[in-house]
Protein backbone atom coordinates (compact mmCIF):
# COMPACT_ATOMS: atom_id res chain seq x y z
CA UNK A 1 0.00 0.00 0.00
CA UNK A 2 2.71 2.17 1.10
CA UNK A 3 4.72 1.63 -2.10
CA UNK A 4 1.79 2.50 -3.90
CA UNK A 5 1.15 5.29 -2.30
CA UNK A 6 4.68 6.91 -2.88
CA UNK A 7 4.60 5.39 -7.00
CA UNK A 8 1.29 7.84 -7.24
CA UNK A 9 3.39 10.77 -5.83
CA UNK A 10 6.42 9.96 -8.18
CA UNK A 11 4.17 9.96 -10.86
CA UNK A 12 2.46 13.66 -9.63
CA UNK A 13 5.78 14.73 -9.24
CA UNK A 14 6.84 13.30 -12.64
CA UNK A 15 3.64 14.90 -14.54
CA UNK A 16 4.47 17.83 -12.75
CA UNK A 17 8.20 18.32 -13.70
CA UNK A 18 7.35 17.60 -16.89
CA UNK A 19 4.64 19.92 -18.09
CA UNK A 20 7.29 22.47 -16.30
CA UNK A 21 9.62 21.36 -18.10
CA UNK A 22 7.82 21.14 -22.11
CA UNK A 23 6.04 24.61 -21.05
CA UNK A 24 9.17 26.99 -21.77
CA UNK A 25 9.54 25.05 -24.90
CA UNK A 26 6.46 25.16 -26.07
CA UNK A 27 5.52 28.55 -25.25
CA UNK A 28 8.72 30.14 -27.28
CA UNK A 29 7.55 30.34 -30.26
CA UNK A 30 4.11 32.00 -30.28
CA UNK A 31 5.62 34.39 -28.02
CA UNK A 32 8.07 35.09 -31.15
CA UNK A 33 5.38 35.44 -33.26
CA UNK A 34 2.58 37.21 -31.39
CA UNK A 35 4.95 39.93 -29.16
CA UNK A 36 8.16 40.74 -31.86
CA UNK A 37 8.99 42.95 -29.40
CA UNK A 38 9.78 41.05 -26.80
CA UNK A 39 13.28 40.27 -27.19
CA UNK A 40 14.04 43.54 -28.24
CA UNK A 41 12.96 45.68 -25.29
CA UNK A 42 14.95 44.80 -22.47
CA UNK A 43 14.55 48.20 -21.37
CA UNK A 44 11.08 48.50 -21.54
CA UNK A 45 10.56 45.43 -19.01
CA UNK A 46 12.58 46.63 -16.51
CA UNK A 47 9.86 49.71 -15.92
CA UNK A 48 8.18 48.18 -12.66
CA UNK A 49 5.06 50.44 -13.52
CA UNK A 50 5.01 48.75 -17.03
CA UNK A 51 5.23 45.49 -15.35
CA UNK A 52 2.74 45.31 -12.64
CA UNK A 53 -0.65 45.70 -14.54
CA UNK A 54 -0.36 45.65 -17.96
CA UNK A 55 -3.55 43.97 -18.21
CA UNK A 56 -5.71 46.05 -16.12
CA UNK A 57 -4.66 49.00 -18.03
CA UNK A 58 -5.06 48.02 -21.56
CA UNK A 59 -8.37 47.07 -22.33
CA UNK A 60 -10.12 49.91 -21.21
CA UNK A 61 -7.81 53.28 -22.53
CA UNK A 62 -5.91 51.49 -25.17
CA UNK A 63 -8.43 49.29 -26.58
CA UNK A 64 -7.27 49.71 -30.36
CA UNK A 65 -3.60 48.59 -28.86
CA UNK A 66 -4.93 46.18 -27.57
CA UNK A 67 -5.90 44.16 -30.89
CA UNK A 68 -2.76 44.87 -32.22
CA UNK A 69 0.06 42.82 -31.00
CA UNK A 70 0.41 43.45 -27.39
CA UNK A 71 2.16 46.18 -26.60
CA UNK A 72 2.74 45.82 -22.76
CA UNK A 73 5.95 47.03 -22.89
CA UNK A 74 5.27 49.75 -24.49
CA UNK A 75 2.72 51.22 -21.87
CA UNK A 76 2.26 54.61 -22.03
CA UNK A 77 2.00 56.07 -18.22
CA UNK A 78 2.50 59.66 -17.06
CA UNK A 79 6.19 60.96 -15.90
CA UNK A 80 7.62 58.04 -18.62
CA UNK A 81 9.04 59.21 -22.24
CA UNK A 82 9.42 55.97 -24.39
CA UNK A 83 12.42 56.79 -26.77
CA UNK A 84 12.73 54.28 -29.91
CA UNK A 85 16.34 54.46 -31.06
CA UNK A 86 19.04 52.84 -32.61
CA UNK A 87 21.84 50.49 -32.06
CA UNK A 88 24.60 52.81 -32.14
CA UNK A 89 23.38 55.58 -29.84
CA UNK A 90 22.63 53.11 -27.00
CA UNK A 91 25.59 50.85 -27.52
CA UNK A 92 28.59 53.42 -27.72
CA UNK A 93 26.75 55.00 -24.18
CA UNK A 94 25.64 58.45 -25.71
CA UNK A 95 22.38 58.15 -24.27
CA UNK A 96 23.51 56.81 -20.83
CA UNK A 97 25.53 60.03 -20.49
CA UNK A 98 23.22 62.34 -21.99
CA UNK A 99 19.48 61.23 -20.91
CA UNK A 100 20.37 61.48 -16.79
CA UNK A 101 20.61 64.92 -17.45
CA UNK A 102 17.22 65.14 -18.78
CA UNK A 103 15.57 63.08 -16.66
CA UNK A 104 17.01 65.25 -13.80
CA UNK A 105 16.22 68.16 -15.79
CA UNK A 106 12.48 67.85 -16.54
CA UNK A 107 12.16 65.13 -13.44
CA UNK A 108 10.73 62.33 -16.08
CA UNK A 109 12.10 58.39 -16.76
CA UNK A 110 13.16 57.80 -20.20
CA UNK A 111 12.44 54.40 -21.46
CA UNK A 112 15.03 53.80 -24.45
CA UNK A 113 14.29 50.60 -26.87
CA UNK A 114 16.92 50.11 -28.57
CA UNK A 115 16.66 48.40 -31.67
CA UNK A 116 17.32 48.82 -35.92
CA UNK A 117 16.53 52.11 -37.10
CA UNK A 118 13.57 49.94 -39.21
CA UNK A 119 12.31 48.71 -36.25
CA UNK A 120 12.37 52.15 -34.19
CA UNK A 121 10.46 53.70 -37.10
CA UNK A 122 8.03 51.16 -37.34
CA UNK A 123 7.37 51.52 -33.75
CA UNK A 124 6.50 55.27 -34.22
CA UNK A 125 4.66 54.24 -36.94
CA UNK A 126 2.14 52.20 -34.71
CA UNK A 127 2.42 54.80 -31.86
CA UNK A 128 4.21 53.10 -29.58
CA UNK A 129 7.24 55.43 -28.62
CA UNK A 130 7.04 59.08 -27.93
CA UNK A 131 9.83 60.00 -29.49
CA UNK A 132 12.51 58.50 -31.95
CA UNK A 133 16.34 58.73 -32.71
CA UNK A 134 17.38 57.56 -35.88
CA UNK A 135 19.74 57.73 -38.67
CA UNK A 136 17.88 56.68 -41.90
CA UNK A 137 17.23 60.00 -43.65
CA UNK A 138 15.29 58.85 -46.40
CA UNK A 139 13.18 56.35 -44.12
CA UNK A 140 13.23 59.53 -41.82
CA UNK A 141 11.46 62.07 -44.27
CA UNK A 142 9.15 59.15 -45.70
CA UNK A 143 8.34 58.59 -42.14
CA UNK A 144 7.23 62.69 -41.85
CA UNK A 145 5.43 62.92 -45.13
CA UNK A 146 3.08 59.88 -43.91
CA UNK A 147 2.41 62.02 -41.42
CA UNK A 148 3.77 59.80 -38.32
CA UNK A 149 5.84 62.77 -36.85
CA UNK A 150 5.17 66.19 -36.21
CA UNK A 151 8.39 67.48 -36.28
CA UNK A 152 12.07 66.31 -37.05
CA UNK A 153 14.93 68.28 -36.23
CA UNK A 154 19.07 67.62 -37.09
CA UNK A 155 20.77 66.21 -33.94
CA UNK A 156 24.17 64.98 -35.03
CA UNK A 157 26.12 63.00 -37.07
CA UNK A 158 28.57 60.10 -36.41
CA UNK A 159 30.92 58.42 -39.68
CA UNK A 160 31.22 55.22 -40.70
CA UNK A 161 34.55 53.29 -41.26
CA UNK A 162 35.67 50.43 -43.41
CA UNK A 163 37.70 48.10 -41.40
CA UNK A 164 39.22 44.73 -42.10
CA UNK A 165 42.69 42.54 -41.53
CA UNK A 166 45.53 45.05 -40.54
CA UNK A 167 47.23 43.35 -43.48
CA UNK A 168 44.84 43.97 -45.76
CA UNK A 169 44.59 41.57 -48.14
CA UNK A 170 42.22 43.47 -50.94
CA UNK A 171 44.48 46.29 -50.82
CA UNK A 172 41.74 48.97 -49.95
CA UNK A 173 43.84 51.50 -47.69
CA UNK A 174 43.15 54.84 -48.16
CA UNK A 175 40.60 54.47 -51.32
CA UNK A 176 37.32 56.23 -51.31
CA UNK A 177 34.18 54.32 -50.07
CA UNK A 178 33.15 53.33 -53.38
CA UNK A 179 36.18 52.36 -54.67
CA UNK A 180 36.92 50.40 -52.06
CA UNK A 181 33.76 48.41 -52.69
CA UNK A 182 34.17 47.73 -56.43
CA UNK A 183 37.97 46.69 -55.63
CA UNK A 184 36.61 44.31 -52.39
CA UNK A 185 34.23 42.57 -54.97
CA UNK A 186 36.53 42.50 -57.92
CA UNK A 187 38.91 40.48 -55.47
CA UNK A 188 35.72 38.60 -54.20
CA UNK A 189 37.26 39.70 -50.59
CA UNK A 190 34.52 37.75 -47.43
CA UNK A 191 32.67 40.98 -46.50
CA UNK A 192 30.14 40.61 -43.60
CA UNK A 193 26.99 42.51 -44.37
CA UNK A 194 24.22 43.34 -41.16
CA UNK A 195 21.49 42.72 -43.40
CA UNK A 196 19.10 43.74 -41.25
CA UNK A 197 17.82 47.25 -42.61
CA UNK A 198 19.51 48.95 -39.89
CA UNK A 199 20.90 52.41 -40.83
CA UNK A 200 24.50 50.95 -41.08
CA UNK A 201 22.83 48.30 -43.64
CA UNK A 202 21.30 51.15 -45.50
CA UNK A 203 24.44 53.27 -45.97
CA UNK A 204 26.50 50.18 -46.86
CA UNK A 205 23.91 49.61 -49.34
CA UNK A 206 23.93 53.19 -50.95
CA UNK A 207 27.38 52.81 -51.17
CA UNK A 208 27.08 49.52 -53.37
CA UNK A 209 24.51 51.28 -55.32
CA UNK A 210 27.11 54.15 -56.22
CA UNK A 211 29.21 51.67 -56.72
CA UNK A 212 26.93 50.04 -59.04
CA UNK A 213 27.60 46.25 -58.11
CA UNK A 214 24.68 44.54 -57.24
CA UNK A 215 26.94 42.08 -54.42
CA UNK A 216 25.97 38.28 -54.75
CA UNK A 217 28.02 35.36 -54.11
CA UNK A 218 30.07 33.62 -51.30
CA UNK A 219 32.19 36.33 -50.37
CA UNK A 220 29.37 38.16 -49.73
CA UNK A 221 27.80 37.32 -46.06
CA UNK A 222 24.20 38.84 -44.74
CA UNK A 223 23.88 38.18 -41.52
CA UNK A 224 21.56 39.75 -40.43
CA UNK A 225 23.42 40.96 -36.87
CA UNK A 226 23.49 43.54 -34.88
CA UNK A 227 26.76 45.74 -35.04
CA UNK A 228 28.63 44.31 -31.66
CA UNK A 229 28.16 41.12 -33.11
CA UNK A 230 29.11 41.42 -36.69
CA UNK A 231 32.70 43.16 -35.26
CA UNK A 232 32.56 40.04 -33.16
CA UNK A 233 31.94 37.60 -36.84
CA UNK A 234 34.61 39.93 -38.52
CA UNK A 235 37.03 39.13 -36.24
CA UNK A 236 36.15 35.42 -36.18
CA UNK A 237 36.53 35.24 -39.89
CA UNK A 238 39.27 38.02 -40.64
CA UNK A 239 36.52 39.39 -42.78
CA UNK A 240 35.99 43.26 -44.18
CA UNK A 241 32.58 44.74 -42.85
CA UNK A 242 31.21 48.32 -42.33
CA UNK A 243 30.89 49.93 -38.80
CA UNK A 244 29.58 53.00 -37.21
CA UNK A 245 33.02 54.67 -35.57
CA UNK A 246 31.74 54.74 -31.95
CA UNK A 247 30.87 51.07 -32.22
CA UNK A 248 34.12 49.91 -33.72
CA UNK A 249 36.14 52.22 -31.07
CA UNK A 250 34.60 50.49 -28.04
CA UNK A 251 35.05 47.23 -29.49
CA UNK A 252 39.03 47.69 -30.17
CA UNK A 253 38.90 48.94 -26.45
CA UNK A 254 37.70 45.30 -25.95
CA UNK A 255 40.43 43.44 -27.65
CA UNK A 256 38.86 43.58 -31.51
CA UNK A 257 42.20 43.73 -33.96
CA UNK A 258 40.46 44.92 -37.41
CA UNK A 259 41.69 48.08 -38.46
CA UNK A 260 39.91 51.55 -40.35
CA UNK A 261 41.44 50.91 -43.83
CA UNK A 262 38.80 53.79 -45.11
CA UNK A 263 37.46 56.73 -43.63
CA UNK A 264 36.44 60.43 -43.99
CA UNK A 265 34.83 60.04 -47.36
CA UNK A 266 31.81 62.17 -47.39
CA UNK A 267 29.67 59.44 -48.62
CA UNK A 268 30.78 57.78 -45.11
CA UNK A 269 28.80 60.32 -42.52
CA UNK A 270 25.51 59.57 -40.91
CA UNK A 271 23.22 61.74 -39.69
CA UNK A 272 21.15 61.41 -36.94
CA UNK A 273 17.65 62.80 -36.83
CA UNK A 274 15.26 63.81 -33.78
CA UNK A 275 11.57 62.74 -34.60
CA UNK A 276 8.33 63.56 -32.06
CA UNK A 277 5.99 60.77 -32.86
CA UNK A 278 1.99 61.99 -34.23
CA UNK A 279 -0.32 62.14 -30.96
CA UNK A 280 -2.57 61.57 -32.84
CA UNK A 281 -1.19 57.78 -32.99
CA UNK A 282 -1.86 56.27 -29.97
CA UNK A 283 -4.07 58.31 -27.22
CA UNK A 284 -1.34 57.32 -24.53
CA UNK A 285 1.61 59.70 -26.87
CA UNK A 286 3.83 62.06 -24.11
CA UNK A 287 3.55 64.73 -27.07
CA UNK A 288 4.46 67.79 -24.35
CA UNK A 289 7.36 65.98 -22.83
CA UNK A 290 8.59 64.36 -26.87
CA UNK A 291 8.91 68.54 -27.76
CA UNK A 292 10.60 68.94 -25.03
CA UNK A 293 13.15 66.26 -25.50
CA UNK A 294 13.76 67.16 -29.22
CA UNK A 295 14.23 70.72 -28.15
CA UNK A 296 16.79 69.59 -25.25
CA UNK A 297 18.45 67.34 -27.59
CA UNK A 298 19.41 70.46 -30.33
CA UNK A 299 19.74 72.57 -27.49
CA UNK A 300 23.30 74.33 -27.84
CA UNK A 301 24.52 72.80 -24.30
CA UNK A 302 23.19 69.56 -24.79
CA UNK A 303 24.96 69.49 -28.43
CA UNK A 304 28.69 70.70 -26.64
CA UNK A 305 27.89 67.71 -24.59
CA UNK A 306 27.83 65.58 -27.24
CA UNK A 307 30.34 66.77 -29.02
CA UNK A 308 32.49 66.45 -25.46
CA UNK A 309 31.41 62.29 -25.72
CA UNK A 310 34.29 59.79 -26.10
CA UNK A 311 36.88 62.98 -25.99
CA UNK A 312 38.22 61.40 -22.67
CA UNK A 313 37.93 58.17 -23.30
CA UNK A 314 38.91 57.58 -27.11
CA UNK A 315 40.68 61.32 -28.06
CA UNK A 316 38.06 61.84 -30.27
CA UNK A 317 34.82 62.46 -30.54
CA UNK A 318 32.08 60.04 -31.32
CA UNK A 319 29.17 61.97 -32.50
CA UNK A 320 29.52 65.78 -33.89
CA UNK A 321 26.82 67.78 -33.09
CA UNK A 322 24.62 69.35 -36.27
CA UNK A 323 21.84 71.16 -34.63
CA UNK A 324 20.59 74.48 -36.38
CA UNK A 325 20.85 75.93 -32.93
CA UNK A 326 24.50 74.78 -32.68
CA UNK A 327 25.39 75.42 -36.29
CA UNK A 328 24.15 78.96 -35.66
CA UNK A 329 25.72 79.25 -32.38
CA UNK A 330 29.46 78.37 -33.72
CA UNK A 331 28.81 80.61 -36.41
CA UNK A 332 28.67 78.39 -39.44
CA UNK B 1 -2.32 41.49 -36.89
CA UNK B 2 -4.85 39.97 -39.65
CA UNK B 3 -3.18 42.00 -42.38
CA UNK B 4 0.04 39.90 -41.00
CA UNK B 5 -1.75 36.98 -41.77
CA UNK B 6 -3.20 37.33 -45.06
CA UNK B 7 0.58 38.49 -45.88
CA UNK B 8 1.82 35.36 -44.44
CA UNK B 9 -0.14 33.10 -46.19
CA UNK B 10 0.12 34.94 -49.53
CA UNK B 11 4.26 34.60 -48.52
CA UNK B 12 4.07 30.34 -47.89
CA UNK B 13 2.08 29.70 -50.67
CA UNK B 14 4.24 31.94 -53.30
CA UNK B 15 7.34 30.18 -51.10
CA UNK B 16 10.28 32.75 -52.81
CA UNK B 17 13.86 30.68 -52.86
CA UNK B 18 14.74 32.41 -49.48
CA UNK B 19 11.92 31.53 -47.62
CA UNK B 20 12.49 27.94 -48.50
CA UNK B 21 16.22 27.51 -47.89
CA UNK B 22 15.34 28.69 -44.40
CA UNK B 23 12.84 26.32 -43.75
CA UNK B 24 15.40 23.63 -45.11
CA UNK B 25 18.30 24.51 -42.95
CA UNK B 26 15.64 24.62 -39.96
CA UNK B 27 14.58 21.09 -40.51
CA UNK B 28 18.02 19.76 -41.27
CA UNK B 29 20.09 21.20 -38.29
CA UNK B 30 17.19 20.21 -36.23
CA UNK B 31 16.81 16.46 -37.59
CA UNK B 32 20.45 15.85 -37.71
CA UNK B 33 20.24 17.75 -33.67
CA UNK B 34 17.45 15.41 -32.41
CA UNK B 35 19.10 12.03 -34.31
CA UNK B 36 22.40 12.35 -32.33
CA UNK B 37 20.97 13.45 -28.95
CA UNK B 38 18.27 10.50 -29.24
CA UNK B 39 21.38 8.33 -30.07
CA UNK B 40 23.43 9.68 -26.77
CA UNK B 41 20.18 10.31 -24.82
CA UNK B 42 18.48 7.32 -24.59
CA UNK B 43 20.81 4.84 -24.05
CA UNK B 44 22.02 7.21 -21.10
CA UNK B 45 18.12 7.29 -19.93
CA UNK B 46 17.96 3.54 -19.89
CA UNK B 47 21.50 3.08 -17.97
CA UNK B 48 20.56 5.70 -15.42
CA UNK B 49 17.24 3.92 -14.89
CA UNK B 50 18.19 0.60 -14.63
CA UNK B 51 21.58 0.52 -13.26
CA UNK B 52 22.59 1.35 -9.66
CA UNK B 53 26.13 3.02 -8.96
CA UNK B 54 28.40 5.43 -6.89
CA UNK B 55 27.76 8.74 -7.51
CA UNK B 56 24.05 8.44 -9.39
CA UNK B 57 22.45 11.34 -7.86
CA UNK B 58 25.13 13.05 -9.00
CA UNK B 59 25.13 12.55 -12.48
CA UNK B 60 21.03 12.60 -11.91
CA UNK B 61 21.05 15.87 -10.86
CA UNK B 62 23.70 17.33 -13.45
CA UNK B 63 21.08 15.80 -15.76
CA UNK B 64 18.20 17.50 -14.22
CA UNK B 65 20.08 20.52 -14.40
CA UNK B 66 20.81 19.97 -17.76
CA UNK B 67 17.38 19.98 -18.74
CA UNK B 68 16.91 23.74 -17.47
CA UNK B 69 20.08 25.29 -18.97
CA UNK B 70 19.46 28.31 -20.48
CA UNK B 71 20.60 28.01 -24.55
CA UNK B 72 22.53 30.95 -24.53
CA UNK B 73 24.64 29.59 -21.84
CA UNK B 74 25.31 26.62 -24.12
CA UNK B 75 25.89 29.20 -27.38
CA UNK B 76 28.35 30.83 -25.56
CA UNK B 77 29.84 27.62 -24.50
CA UNK B 78 30.45 26.37 -27.71
CA UNK B 79 30.95 30.23 -29.39
CA UNK B 80 34.13 30.00 -27.04
CA UNK B 81 35.16 26.48 -27.25
CA UNK B 82 34.79 26.89 -31.44
CA UNK B 83 36.15 30.57 -31.80
CA UNK B 84 39.77 30.87 -33.68
CA UNK B 85 40.75 31.37 -30.35
CA UNK B 86 39.21 29.31 -28.46
CA UNK B 87 40.36 25.22 -26.92
CA UNK B 88 38.78 23.46 -29.53
CA UNK B 89 39.32 26.04 -32.53
CA UNK B 90 42.58 26.29 -31.82
CA UNK B 91 43.72 22.78 -32.74
CA UNK B 92 42.00 23.05 -36.18
CA UNK B 93 41.29 19.67 -36.76
CA UNK B 94 38.93 19.10 -39.52
CA UNK B 95 36.12 17.18 -37.84
CA UNK B 96 35.46 20.08 -35.59
CA UNK B 97 32.95 22.84 -37.03
CA UNK B 98 33.92 26.13 -37.42
CA UNK B 99 32.03 29.02 -35.84
CA UNK B 100 28.95 29.92 -37.79
CA UNK B 101 28.11 27.17 -40.01
CA UNK B 102 25.26 24.63 -39.69
CA UNK B 103 27.58 21.91 -38.06
CA UNK B 104 28.38 24.34 -34.89
CA UNK B 105 24.80 24.66 -34.29
CA UNK B 106 23.95 21.23 -34.37
CA UNK B 107 26.55 20.57 -31.62
CA UNK B 108 25.23 23.72 -29.11
CA UNK B 109 21.47 21.95 -30.06
CA UNK B 110 22.78 18.68 -28.96
CA UNK B 111 24.15 19.69 -25.93
CA UNK B 112 20.30 21.66 -25.16
CA UNK B 113 18.46 18.33 -25.85
CA UNK B 114 20.04 15.77 -25.29
CA UNK B 115 19.94 16.05 -21.05
CA UNK B 116 15.81 16.40 -22.24
CA UNK B 117 15.95 13.29 -24.03
CA UNK B 118 17.93 11.20 -21.00
CA UNK B 119 15.96 12.59 -18.40
CA UNK B 120 12.77 11.98 -19.22
CA UNK B 121 13.72 8.73 -20.75
CA UNK B 122 14.93 7.85 -17.35
CA UNK B 123 11.36 8.98 -15.72
CA UNK B 124 9.85 6.12 -18.37
CA UNK B 125 12.15 3.41 -17.73
CA UNK B 126 11.89 4.31 -13.73
CA UNK B 127 8.02 4.34 -13.66
CA UNK B 128 7.76 0.54 -14.94
CA UNK B 129 6.76 -1.53 -12.96
CA UNK B 130 9.55 -2.89 -10.70
CA UNK B 131 8.39 -6.40 -10.66
CA UNK B 132 8.43 -6.44 -14.97
CA UNK B 133 12.37 -6.83 -14.71
CA UNK B 134 12.01 -9.64 -11.83
CA UNK B 135 9.86 -11.16 -14.28
CA UNK B 136 11.60 -10.98 -17.65
CA UNK B 137 14.18 -12.83 -15.70
CA UNK B 138 12.62 -14.88 -14.49
CA UNK B 139 10.85 -15.91 -17.81
CA UNK B 140 14.53 -16.54 -18.90
CA UNK B 141 14.95 -13.50 -20.89
CA UNK B 142 18.34 -12.42 -22.28
CA UNK B 143 19.64 -9.17 -21.20
CA UNK B 144 19.23 -7.66 -24.67
CA UNK B 145 15.71 -9.02 -24.60
CA UNK B 146 14.92 -7.88 -21.47
CA UNK B 147 16.12 -4.50 -22.21
CA UNK B 148 14.15 -4.76 -25.89
CA UNK B 149 10.70 -5.44 -23.61
CA UNK B 150 11.50 -2.83 -21.19
CA UNK B 151 11.91 -0.37 -23.78
CA UNK B 152 8.67 -0.77 -25.59
CA UNK B 153 6.70 -1.03 -22.13
CA UNK B 154 8.36 2.70 -21.40
CA UNK B 155 7.88 3.71 -24.95
CA UNK B 156 5.14 6.84 -24.65
CA UNK B 157 7.60 8.05 -21.91
CA UNK B 158 10.81 7.76 -24.31
CA UNK B 159 8.53 9.38 -27.74
CA UNK B 160 7.67 12.12 -24.76
CA UNK B 161 11.36 12.10 -24.33
CA UNK B 162 11.64 12.82 -28.11
CA UNK B 163 8.87 15.20 -28.48
CA UNK B 164 10.12 17.16 -25.64
CA UNK B 165 13.91 17.37 -27.36
CA UNK B 166 12.38 18.43 -30.92
CA UNK B 167 10.25 21.20 -28.84
CA UNK B 168 13.93 22.66 -27.27
CA UNK B 169 15.58 22.55 -30.78
CA UNK B 170 13.21 24.14 -32.87
CA UNK B 171 11.86 26.71 -30.93
CA UNK B 172 15.75 27.82 -29.69
CA UNK B 173 16.63 31.18 -31.15
CA UNK B 174 19.88 32.26 -28.66
CA UNK B 175 22.25 30.06 -29.19
CA UNK B 176 21.59 29.31 -32.79
CA UNK B 177 21.75 32.96 -33.07
CA UNK B 178 25.69 33.32 -31.40
CA UNK B 179 27.23 30.47 -32.93
CA UNK B 180 25.71 30.32 -36.23
CA UNK B 181 25.62 34.09 -36.88
CA UNK B 182 22.25 34.14 -38.96
CA UNK B 183 23.71 34.33 -42.62
CA UNK B 184 21.93 34.24 -45.02
CA UNK B 185 20.88 31.36 -47.28
CA UNK B 186 23.66 29.43 -44.66
CA UNK B 187 22.82 29.47 -41.10
CA UNK B 188 19.60 31.54 -40.82
CA UNK B 189 16.62 29.55 -39.79
CA UNK B 190 13.02 30.34 -39.10
CA UNK B 191 13.57 31.48 -35.19
CA UNK B 192 16.68 33.96 -35.85
CA UNK B 193 14.85 34.96 -39.14
CA UNK B 194 11.69 36.04 -37.04
CA UNK B 195 14.12 37.64 -34.77
CA UNK B 196 16.10 39.64 -37.60
CA UNK B 197 12.30 40.29 -39.39
CA UNK B 198 10.93 41.98 -36.22
CA UNK B 199 14.27 43.80 -36.20
CA UNK B 200 13.81 45.35 -39.66
CA UNK B 201 10.18 46.17 -38.70
CA UNK B 202 8.80 43.83 -41.43
CA UNK B 203 6.04 41.94 -38.67
CA UNK B 204 4.18 40.73 -41.48
CA UNK B 205 7.24 38.54 -42.53
CA UNK B 206 7.76 37.62 -39.12
CA UNK B 207 4.47 36.95 -38.42
CA UNK B 208 4.85 34.14 -41.39
CA UNK B 209 7.96 32.53 -40.09
CA UNK B 210 6.22 32.07 -36.67
CA UNK B 211 2.66 30.60 -38.48
CA UNK B 212 5.47 28.27 -40.78
CA UNK B 213 7.29 27.26 -37.44
CA UNK B 214 4.02 26.65 -35.24
CA UNK B 215 2.76 24.35 -38.39
CA UNK B 216 6.06 22.55 -38.66
CA UNK B 217 5.92 21.99 -35.18
CA UNK B 218 2.25 20.64 -35.38
CA UNK B 219 2.59 18.62 -38.20
CA UNK B 220 5.60 16.42 -36.23
CA UNK B 221 4.27 16.60 -32.85
CA UNK B 222 0.92 14.87 -34.85
CA UNK B 223 3.21 11.85 -36.30
CA UNK B 224 5.09 11.77 -33.53
CA UNK B 225 1.08 10.89 -31.44
CA UNK B 226 0.29 8.46 -34.28
CA UNK B 227 3.29 6.27 -33.68
CA UNK B 228 2.48 5.97 -30.36
CA UNK B 229 -1.38 6.38 -30.70
CA UNK B 230 -2.23 2.42 -29.47
CA UNK B 231 0.06 2.92 -26.21
CA UNK B 232 -1.83 5.73 -25.52
CA UNK B 233 -5.33 4.34 -26.06
CA UNK B 234 -5.00 1.66 -24.14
Amino acid sequence: MFKRFVSCICVLLMVVGMTACAAPAATEAPKATEAPQATEAPKATEAPKATEAPKATEAPTEAAAATEVPTAQFQHTAGRLILATTTSTYDSGLLDYLLPMFEEEYGVKVDVVSVGSGEAMKIGERGDADVLLVHSRKAEDAFMEAGNGTRREDVMYNDFVIIGPADDPAGIKGMTAVDAFKKLAETQTEFLSRGDKSGTHTKELSIWASAEITPTGDWYVSAGLGMGDLLTMAQEKQAYTLSDRATYLTRVKSGLDLVVLVEGDKALLNPYGVITVNPEKNSGIQADMATKFLEWIISVPVQQKISEFGMEEYGQSLFIPDSTAWKAAQGQ
Amino acid sequence: MLKGLLDSIVLIFTGDSALTNIILVSLRVTGISLLISTLIGIPLGIFLGLKRFIGKRLVIALLYTGMGFPPVVVGLFVYLMLSRAGPLGQLGWSFIPHLYTTGAMVVAQIIISFPLVAGFTMSAVLSLDSQLRLQLHALGATPRQALWTMLVEARVGVLISIIAGFGSIISEVGAVMMVGGNIENATRTLTTAIVLETRKGDFSMAMALGIILLTISFIVNVAMLRLQGKALDQ
